[in-house]
């Protein structure tokens, strides 16, 4: 089986600093890939460098074996990449429906073809249909990251990138929001899933990453892997895991 | 009854400022991009206008018919050739390269035209007036005002309801977010600027009919865009409009005061607006 989005010894550099140092992955069709590791290990870096926000060669980033490194991100979301970024990056000043409608109107613009509709994000997600009128910044944290999924969803990606969606949120809504992927999985989209919450990673993929100062530590299947060995990846060897 | 017709009149120069400051409000209060090439485009596009209108004997609705494609051509070339390569989180290299293109276009414009003040032959139509209830209302100012106020509710609605108004003001709320939704911001850029100078063809047209236009001209009408918009509020059209008739109102008021005194007065208006009101009388406070 081919991959779908695969990285080739991803590197990337913020300045002088270099930031990724050589990350292979691959993501397969309609699979779902956790991406774990510390604060600074590069989860967010590995993510932006596909998107085409960081310069990166183009042999590093293949998609459907296709080299596309260092391709203009609005490329990269044609190409059928989406992101839900961290922190969200919600249009402030706008309503949460026209949040959504800078999307559908993009994918309409170039023809991208995909199962999401407003009204299917709107059984997804009750809460954006009561809210549509209301402004992105009025709302709460879960409900905004619900707008930033749902944009990301109707950009009718192949493949979808979310960066962090669990961070601040309170445990009820972690597991509100947990529980719409499998339904986005469901429509065929294949998924990497950066997470600081390794049980919530393990439970929500079937592979992961672990990634420790630019690299990859230990790669696995999310079942298979022990608590054990993550911890060593996650720390790096000579840390005690508790 | 004075005071009266000071109100109206200065309404009715409002309507000129407006055309000046729609196109502001959008560069400045929507994208977030200094002109300090605006006022010059103006008079730059008037100049052409005059040029035209006696070389070819147009009448101004010819020359409005040619000028505004011509001015929404150098909106597009302003932003694709200088202004994309400046764009960013940091106001200043737009600002920078703008003051440039302002002393080279009116340089340019010194070179052609010469520092002659001229006007668009208006065929008699800058001089009629109607009396309404004992004031004396001049037949142009009306039309600029009318012209106004359909640009500002157009510009408004597309703003609003259009795929363009959205991906322009996703892309002016967090340019790297509009990306990632599939946005080129430098594809909307260009056709929002094209849309401002387009705007700024219809002021260029009405300002060489009202007054006279020399060369060295631009920085004045500058200052007026940019007050407007301060004072209506940044990113709000209609708040641009209103903040115009603000700016028109006081320096009316300000002219029956004394002759002098007119401009002062709408700078004052501006200065007070400013601090008491830095987010514009109809602008949302930012934190």
């Amino acid at each position: 089986m081919t991959a779908v989005l695969s990285t080739h010894g991803l590197i990337a550099r913020y300045g002088d600093f270099q930031a990724l140092y050589g990350v292979d992955t691959e993501l397969h069709p309609g699979e779902a890939v956790a991406l774990i590791g510390a604060n600074g290990a590069g989860k967010s870096t590995f993510l932006r460098s596909i998107m085409g926000l960081l310069p990166v060669a183009k042999e590093m980033v293949r998609l459907d074996g296709e080299p596309v490194g260092g391709t203009a991100t609005d490329r990269m979301v044609q190409k059928g990449i989406a992101i839900v970024p961290e922190g969200r990056r919600l249009f402030t000043g706008m309503s949460v429906e026209d949040n959504l409608r800078v999307a559908i109107d993009q994918a309409a613009r170039i023809g991208a073809k995909g199962g999401w509709t407003l009204a299917r994000l709107h059984k997804l997600f009750p809460i954006l249909a009561e809210k549509a009128r209301s402004q992105v910044q009025s709302l709460s944290g879960g409900q905004q990251q619900m707008v930033a999924i749902g944009r990301a969803l109707l950009c009718q990606p192949r493949v979808l990138l979310c960066d962090e969606i669990s961070l601040g949120l309170a445990p009820k809504v972690i597991r509100e929001i947990y529980a719409a992927l499998p339904e986005i999985r469901a429509a065929g989209t294949a998924m990497i899933v950066v997470e600081q919450d390794v049980g919530l990673a393990q439970s929500a993929s079937d592979r992961l990453y672990c990634m420790l100062e630019g690299r990859v530590t230990l790669t696995g299947k999310s079942g298979d892997v022990t608590r054990e060995q993550i911890g060593k990846a996650y720390f790096g060897a000579g840390h005690a895991v508790v | 009854m004075q005071w009266f017709d000071a109100l109206v009149q200065g309404i009715l120069l409002g309507g000129m400022y407006a055309q000046y400051a729609l196109g502001m409000a959008l560069m400045f209060g929507v994208m977030r991009i200094v002109n300090i090439s605006h006022g010059d485009l103006v008079i730059l596009l008037s100049l052409i206008g005059i040029s035209m209108a006696t070389a070819w004997g147009l009448a101004p609705v010819s020359v409005l018919i040619i000028l505004v494609p011509l001015a929404v051509l150098m909106g597009w070339l302003l932003q694709k050739l200088v202004l994309n390569r400046v764009v960013g989180s940091d106001p200043l290299p737009s600002l920078i390269a703008t003051f440039g293109l302002s002393i080279a276009l009116q340089n340019l414009m010194l070179q052609i035209w010469s520092a002659n003040s001229r006007s668009l032959p208006g065929h008699g139509i800058e001089s009629q007036s109607i009396e309404i209830a004992g004031i004396y209302v001049g037949v142009l100012p009306l039309i600029v005002l009318a012209v106004a106020t359909g640009l500002t509710w157009g510009l408004d609605l597309v703003l609003k309801h259009t795929r363009f108004g959205r991906a322009l003001r996703a892309a002016s709320a967090d340019v790297e977010a509009a990306s990632m939704t599939g946005i080129n911001p430098r594809a909307v850029y260009a056709l929002a600027t094209a849309v401002a100078v387009g705007i700024l063809g219809f002021a260029a047209v009405f300002q060489s009919l009202r007054s006279t236009v020399a060369p060295a001209d631009g920085p004045a009408q500058l200052i007026y865009a940019f007050e407007a918009v301060i004072i209506g509020g940044m990113g709000a059209v209609w708040g641009a409009f209103l903040g115009s008739m603000v700016l028109g109102i006081a320096q009316a008021i300000g002219f029956r005061i004394d002759p002098g005194f007119g401009v002062l007065a709408g700078h004052l208006v501006f200065l007070f607006v400013l601090a008491t009101r830095p987010q514009g009388l109809f602008g949302k406070a930012t934190t």
